[in-house]
């Protein structure tokens, strides 16, 4: 039922739960942790706002995305490039969502548009992210340059400005600022996408999920719905992007890389594909077990992620959260009617 | 009566096989039509390009006077045209409800999308599985569930491929008194096989054959046919 996003509207009592305890997490955090740990914290939020971008349109609308590092990448370069000339954060800031939409828009017209569906997309988007990876990754030479900003190949991007209040460039936000920015966008996100999902457009990119041909039969345009998803999509995998490039100062084309649209789909699967607080848990869970291993040299933390998709495929095929709230509500549903049965089964054990 | 959906030298060919040729067909408004013919005969073939699943190689679809071949299948949809399919087409993750409401959210907003799938949930009598997952229901429950988001869409005409198909003879009676409450407002094009279905909800018949039209005509005339009983039963190589 978790995939599920019609009870929403229902219920009153769970709708505020998640508010609550977002918030306290918000602004409790920098009260309890320090620096060092809270700027963990704030990439924790970053990487959960790109997991929550693929666990959107592919937990959703059913649209295996291989590359989302395409859009993830393509935000922070955006945000790099346009930072660094303009030596200000406002518009670069929105380029990083506009470009990715963009990008998303224009390729999702010819997939969606032209028919393409399931195991395709996949092919393609993976495609998307090597190519972008393989053109940033060449372009290290002097001769390539938008504007004043090198491209700068495998180098990367270094000291890419950070943010600032719109249009006052003196006012640099720092680190505990940023992890505010990074953790209201978190929420805002997830409370965007749980309101979307509760109003028609996104029932019905739920609906195309399960049947495709029915939901033209009655009606509505698939292709659009499903474009509107996948753009939705690349914006968020920007802004996330967006702020990783303003978190480290940096970045590289390895954010387009393969490793890196991996991590977003392992981090969805084990969360819970098909709910939007699963990703959340998988980025962040994950993201922590990824620092802590690269703290020692004993394996890889390649290796590890290895281990954990192998296990999940096997065992909790439909991720952390859709099994953790299926027990629960086994017990809460089902505990009232066993009581009785128990009970009979005492009472004919105690006359026997 | 009005012609409603009219088609006129209709083919669709899939490289050397005609599995529609040249096909004249109409319908009036309310009206109620048998299709059969066996296997293969085009029956199906006939209803995609009806609902826009297929464009036709040659000829002309028209509905209500206005030409719908090449229309895409959701832009069909809104004139006026439902199907429920051979297979049940539904919303096998979402439960019985949410299934009624996403079809009910094309022309009602909100609160009355809401009421107009308990009204239907109400009609139809699934109220007893309204927050089953339809995934898990019977194949006779689920062919309900379909019936329910075609009606919903409040057609002109609805295209129902095999209704009856899997279902117990109780529930086949059910939905031959369906079908007549329905044909009351809304005119029907029904494929079957089920020989003492189709008598009963009696109505006209096109018979297809190798994707022609063989015989057309009142319920009993046609099937008192001898070359439709040669089609069915097969016939003896002279």
């Amino acid at each position: 039922m978790t995939n599920s996003p019609f009870r929403f509207r229902d219920r009153i009592v769970p709708q505020i739960i998640p508010v609550v305890v977002g918030g306290a997490l918000l602004f409790g955090l920098p009260q309890l942790l320090d620096l060092f740990t809270l700027l963990q914290v704030t990439l924790y939020a970053i990487m959960a706002i790109l997991a929550l971008s693929l666990g959107f349109i592919w937990g959703y609308g059913g649209i295996l995305c291989l590359g989302q590092s395409a859009f993830f990448g393509l935000g922070a370069y955006a945000y790099a490039i346009a930072a660094i000339n303009i030596g200000e954060s406002t518009i670069p800031f929105a380029l990083a969502l506009l470009l990715p939409a963009a990008l998303a828009a224009a390729f999702g017209y010819f997939m969606f548009y032209g028919r393409i569906s399931g195991v395709y997309v996949g092919v393609m988007t993976l495609t998307l992210a090597l190519i972008l990876f393989n053109v940033v990754n060449s372009t290290a030479g002097p001769e390539y340059h938008i504007g004043k900003a090198p491209i700068g190949g495998y180098n990367g991007l270094p000291n890419v400005p950070g943010l600032n209040l719109p249009f006052d460039p003196q006012a640099q936000l720092d680190p505990v600022a940023t992890y505010y920015l990074s953790g209201g966008l978190l929420l805002a996100v997830f409370f965007g996408l749980k309101w979307l999902l509760s109003t028609r457009f996104g029932r019905v990119v739920v609906a195309i999920r399960e049947n495709e041909r029915r939901v033209e039969f009655i009606g509505f345009d698939a292709r659009l719905h499903k474009l509107a998803a996948f753009t939705i999509g690349g914006a968020l995998a920007g802004l996330a992007g967006c702020l990783f490039c303003v978190w480290g100062n940096y970045t590289s084309p390895v954010i387009f890389s393969m490793i890196q649209s991996a991590q977003v789909i392992i981090w969805v699967m084990v969360g819970g594909v098909g709910t939007l607080l699963g990703p959340v848990l998988g980025a962040v869970a994950l993201s922590w077990l990824t620092a802590e291993v690269g703290m020692q040299q004993l394996f890889d933390a390649n290796l590890l992620f290895g281990a954990v998709l192998v296990v999940f495929v096997l065992f909790v095929p439909r991720g952390l959260l859709p099994m953790l709230t299926e027990r629960v509500w086994i017990r809460l549903a089902r505990s009232p009617p066993r009581a009785p049965l128990s009970h009979s089964v005492t009472a004919s054990g105690g006359s026997a | 009566m009005s012609v409603l959906l009219s088609a006129h030298g209709l083919s669709m060919h899939f490289g050397g096989v005609r599995a529609m040729n040249n096909v004249d067909f109409a319908v009036s408004e309310g009206e109620l039509r048998c299709l059969i013919g066996p296997n293969g005969a085009g029956k199906s073939t006939f209803f995609k390009c009806l609902t826009g699943e297929l464009k036709p190689t040659a000829g002309a679809v028209r509905f209500r006077g206005q030409k719908i071949d090449g229309m895409l299948p959701h832009e069909i949809a809104r004139l006026g045209i439902g199907i429920k399919t051979q297979v049940p087409s539904v919303f096998d993750g979402l439960t019985v409800r949410e299934n009624l409401w996403i079809a009910a959210s094309r022309r009602h907003r909100g609160r009355a999308a809401n009421r107009a799938a308990d009204r239907e949930l109400a009609h139809l009598d699934l109220e007893p599985i309204a927050d089953r997952m339809v995934g898990i229901l019977s194949h006779g429950q689920r062919q309900w569930v379909e019936l329910a988001l075609v009606l919903l869409a409040e057609p002109l005409l609805i295209l129902l491929d095999e209704p009856t198909a899997g279902m117990t003879e109780d529930e086949t009676q059910r939905t031959a008194a369906l079908i007549a409450e329905i044909n009351k407002t809304v005119a029907l094009i029904v494929v079957e096989h089920d020989m003492p279905f189709i008598r009963r909800i009696a109505g006209n018949i096109t018979v297809f054959n190798r994707g022609e039209i063989l015989v057309e005509g009142h319920a009993e005339d046609v099937l008192k046919d001898q070359r439709v009983r040669d089609v069915y039963l097969g016939k003896r190589a002279a």
